[in-house]
């Protein structure tokens, strides 16, 4: 019998073969190590900024409705810049160093004024951590705020690099400097309003242009994606949205969701946050093991919200305590 | 505790919900990490330290995964301080002790119940300081071993850090303080619910020295022992616990919860029914 592999021929073409099939291979693995080196710098941790005009002057940039990921780099609260006579106010920076870098590339490829006045909502870590991008006499926010990122910013900064990865590299916690107060004030020649209002956190700053009737409502107001409440007080929360909601505005920008013409997000957001301190009052009242309130189903109304039960368990985290002390009479 | 109890009904009817029996199981199944484990040799939750968890704990007995053992915890800790955990071990009947502990602690041991004159139910908090599977071994009567448990994702540093009680003067005043209530008709009977003042220190933070209860102790109002427990460092600070106890417990009388921590310090209280 002839076995094909004993002739010399044969055996050195094999040897050929595998060579061959050696550097193909070196080849192959060459060109997939570059293909994934041009993804990453095609990908280039680019936010993909696109800033939308939501009225004269007045832009947006609408976070996507997730939780942090490194899919989306932390993109997932809303900032936006107004453009005055002389210059732009800048309202939240984004959640790195790199958001804010794009943010104000993008400013730039609208307007050549430059940013007078950077604005910090609050201190969750979505709002502030773009703020290195910024020069730092512009930085501003209340003074509860202020406080806030000094005393919580480096632990969300560094939950940040676990939670996104690579997208936060070289952020570091910029803390605003200027304080700001409640009021209306000519800012960039903008008619602009200030509100110091709380509940979402201790300070919670609201930002109206009077010109166009816009309200930027920080994480006050979300729209269409479940609360958060790490830092919630939740009846001066329905306080400040019962102030909001008097106000006379053509268009909300709200911390998380889409843009709305009506106060529709601020009864939603009321609704929820009524819901979920019932639910869990009841809870606690009932004599539910915290383990059991996580359980609990979300009301039929709020189970298409993004994240509802994501939000919720961490609610439960946060806000049952509280609840479960004054059912067991335990200060 | 079981997954569709009186109280979530009650709960969920207070709050107008439409709460099939099936959907805190379902629920649970979906968005909490509850035991659906298989009865085999394998463990479940596939962790590394399994077979050091074995080892250290039983020995030489028989150990089963069990779903009758039921473990209700977080899919992912908001918080690594306080970790709500709710173990259900009553199905299994005659339940001698269960013991709770989290493979990836740097102290392992949670707790340990005898539910002497109770149904294997009951609530904890915990502290934890990496990711790791949480499990409940319920022994039975038989000497067999039960085991149930649910991994808990977490940033975690809850063991290292220091309490927030040893750094403020409050607790000293209010030390072993006890907020306590019974709820007939909740769980598998009443329910009794506590809340201790304690800092439970780890001993793992610099400078702070391990500060914890060590045991505690339920009779009821004839003085027959009920529950007795066993806590140990990673219980959380200010603990909350629930308790499953026989249904009409308050009959005879108030409970007397008694125990003390590892200075000597004495927890003392009654509650009415």
């Amino acid at each position: 019998m002839i076995r094909p592999a004993d002739t010399p021929m044969f055996a050195e073409r094999t040897h050929m073969f595998r060579w061959l099939s050696l550097a193909l291979l070196l080849k192959l693995v060459l060109l997939v190590i570059a293909l994934i080196a041009l993804r990453a710098q095609a990908a280039g941790f680019d936010y993909a900024l696109s800033p939308q005009r939501i009225a004269d002057g007045v832009y947006v940039l609408i976070g996507k409705k997730e939780d942090f990921s490194t899919g989306n780099g932390g993109d997932i609260a809303n900032t936006g810049f107004i453009i005055g006579t002389d210059g732009v106010i800048v309202i939240d920076t984004g959640p790195s160093r790199r958001y804010g870098e794009q943010l104000r590339a993008a400013i730039a490829r609208v307007t050549p004024l430059p940013v007078v006045l950077t604005i910090n909502t609050h201190h969750h870590p979505d709002h502030f951590l773009g703020n290195q991008a910024f020069p730092s006499d512009t930085l501003a926010a209340l003074p509860d705020t202020i406080s806030g990122i000094e005393t919580e910013g480096s632990a969300f900064n560094d939950n940040l690099y676990r939670l996104v990865g690579d997208w936060m590299r070289d952020t570091e916690v910029t803390v605003p400097r200027r304080r700001l107060l409640e009021g209306r004030q000519t800012i960039a020649g903008r008619d602009i309003e200030l509100l110091a209002l709380g509940g979402h956190t201790a300070a919670d700053l609201v930002v109206i242009d009077h010109t166009s009737g816009t309200v930027f409502a920080s994480d006050l107001v979300f729209n269409d994606r479940a609360r958060t409440t790490p830092h919630a007080d939740i009846p001066r929360w329905l306080d400040a949205l019962a102030r909001l909601e008097r106000l006379n505005a053509q268009q909300w920008v709200p911390g998380h969701g889409a843009v709305h013409h009506d106060t529709a997000p601020i009864r939603q957001t009321r609704a929820y946050l009524g819901w979920l301190s019932r639910t869990l009052r009841s809870a606690a009242e009932n004599g539910l093991d915290m383990a059991e309130a996580m359980s609990l189903p979300i009301a039929a109304e709020f189970r298409t919200l993004a994240l509802a039960e994501h939000e919720f368990r961490r609610s439960v985290a946060h806000l049952f305590p509280a609840a479960e002390r004054t059912a067991l009479g335990s200060r | 505790m079981k997954p569709a109890h009186p109280a979530r009904r009650t709960v969920c009817a207070a709050l107008g919900i439409a709460c099939a029996a099936a959907l805190p199981l379902a629920a649970a199944g979906r968005v909490l990490a509850a035991a659906q484990v298989p009865q085999s040799g394998a463990d479940p939750l596939d962790s590394s330290r399994w077979d050091d968890m074995r080892r250290a704990f039983f020995a030489d007995a028989a150990v089963a995964f069990d779903t009758n053992v039921i473990v209700t915890a977080p899919f992912t800790a908001e918080d690594p301080l306080n970790v709500p955990v709710a173990i259900d071990a009553a199905a299994l009947g005659d339940v001698r002790e269960v013991l709770v502990f989290a493979d990836f602690n740097p102290i392992v041991k949670v707790l340990r119940v005898e539910p002497l004159a109770a149904p294997a139910a009951f609530g904890l908090r915990l502290k934890l300081q990496q990711s790791s599977p949480v499990r409940a071994a319920a022994r039975t009567a038989d000497g067999v071993w039960h085991v149930g448990g649910a991994w808990v994702r977490t940033h975690g540093g809850g063991c290292t850090a220091p309490s927030l009680g040893s750094g403020s003067a409050e607790w000293q005043q209010r030390l072993n303080e006890v907020g306590a209530r019974l709820w007939p008709g909740v769980g598998h009977g009443d329910r009794l619910r506590l809340r201790i003042v304690h800092p439970m220190d780890t001993g793992l933070a610099p400078g702070v020295p391990a500060f914890h209860i060590e045991t505690l102790e339920i009779t009821d109002g004839k003085g027959q022992l009920l529950v007795r427990a066993e806590a140990f460092e990673p219980i959380a600070e200010n603990p909350v616990f629930s308790f499953d106890l026989p249904a009409g417990i308050g009959a005879s009388g108030p409970l007397h919860i008694r125990g003390r921590d590892n200075n000597g310090n004495r927890i003392d209280t009654r509650v009415e029914p």
